[in-house]
């Protein structure tokens, strides 16, 4: 599994600094853009009659998204622990397709190139991408209900299950 | 086969004949090695790839950049048979370079990162979807013939 160095943290919390701020159009404007330029990531969202570019729901839904991204960067030093709760819903309540996270995660980083062309380098690009790679831990893939990892998360944060 | 709209037509033909090709393609490539650095693989003879300050100011890397830009060109001219278009390319990856074709898709999201960077906001999802089908025709094309 991939593992984010020291420089990698670095890059991803000082880039953040000049992107978080504007993390809720980020994730409006990402979202939009998942079911635009991938339309069957719109069967996770069949539940909303509306999913076009204006519909309030798929707004607030990148919001969401983003600000839990925001969280995430200000826990980078633990991922694994702080995204348990997000992980398991994603994998045995919402079932997402690990694939698409993948597809988000390029049309955010699209996001962010086109807001901040001179700062989303290469360099900050591939921090940013091992961080999502991280992302992946969203869906175990054990049949259990925990897998043994997260159980051991689980009972290091002395959590009952 | 693949089905274009006009208006996916037009969007790729505008795309490609605004772009810098003498920037865009050492920034795509550039960005593709330094993101994905297993992709560097493939390119050994090429000089120092050290560091991304290598990577970024190697003339070599810049100039392949280039050309593989402006193989797209070709898919470009022949969006309706794609596939044949680039056969012999495939083929050429397959055997002889012997390119892992995921790396295809690597590159081609990376490019689009860097047009995204430089259309900014010219760079609608409506834009981006139609650049993304075409790309996806394209990797699939240079996958083909690999067996």
């Amino acid at each position: 599994m991939t593992t984010l160095t020291p420089k990698d943290k670095d890059a991803v919390r000082k880039f953040w600094t000049i992107a978080g701020g504007a993390r809720e159009d980020i994730g409006r404007e990402a979202l939009n853009r998942l079911i635009a330029v991938y339309p069957q990531t719109k069967t996770y969202f069949a539940h909303w009659k509306d999913v076009s570019p204006t519909s309030p729901n798929v707004a607030k839904h990148g919001i969401t998204i983003m600000n839990a991204v925001s969280d995430a960067v200000g826990i980078i030093d633990d991922l694994k622990g702080g995204l348990l709760n997000l992980s398991e819903l994603h994998a045995f309540t919402l079932r997402v397709d690990p694939a698409n996270f993948k597809l988000l995660a390029h049309c955010v980083m699209v996001v962010l190139a086109i807001r901040f062309p001179d700062d989303f380098t290469p360099e900050i690009h591939m921090a940013f991408d091992k961080f999502w790679l991280l992302w992946l831990w969203l869906c175990p893939r054990s049949t259990d209900k925990l897998a043994p990892e997260i159980i051991c998360c689980s009972k290091a944060k002395n959590k009952t299950f | 086969m693949v089905v274009w709209s006009e208006s996916e037509r037009s969007i790729i033909t505008s795309i490609f004949s605004s772009l810098d090709y003498d920037d865009i393609g050492p920034k795509a490539l550039c960005r593709c090695l330094i993101v994905y650095p297993w992709t560097q693989r493939y390119f050994g003879g090429y000089g120092n790839l050290y560091n991304a300050t290598a990577i970024k100011t190697n003339p070599l890397i810049a100039a392949h950049g280039i050309k593989v830009l402006h193989g797209l060109d070709r898919a470009v001219k022949n969006m309706d048979d794609i596939k044949a278009t680039y056969a012999e390319l495939s083929v050429l990856h397959s055997e002889k370079l012997h390119v892992d074709p995921d790396n295809f898709r690597l590159l081609a999201d990376c490019l689009a990162i860097v047009i995204a960077a430089q259309m900014g906001t010219a760079f609608t999802s409506e834009i981006q979807a139609a650049f993304q089908k075409f790309v996806a025709v394209v990797v699939s094309a240079l996958g083909r013939q690999y067996h």
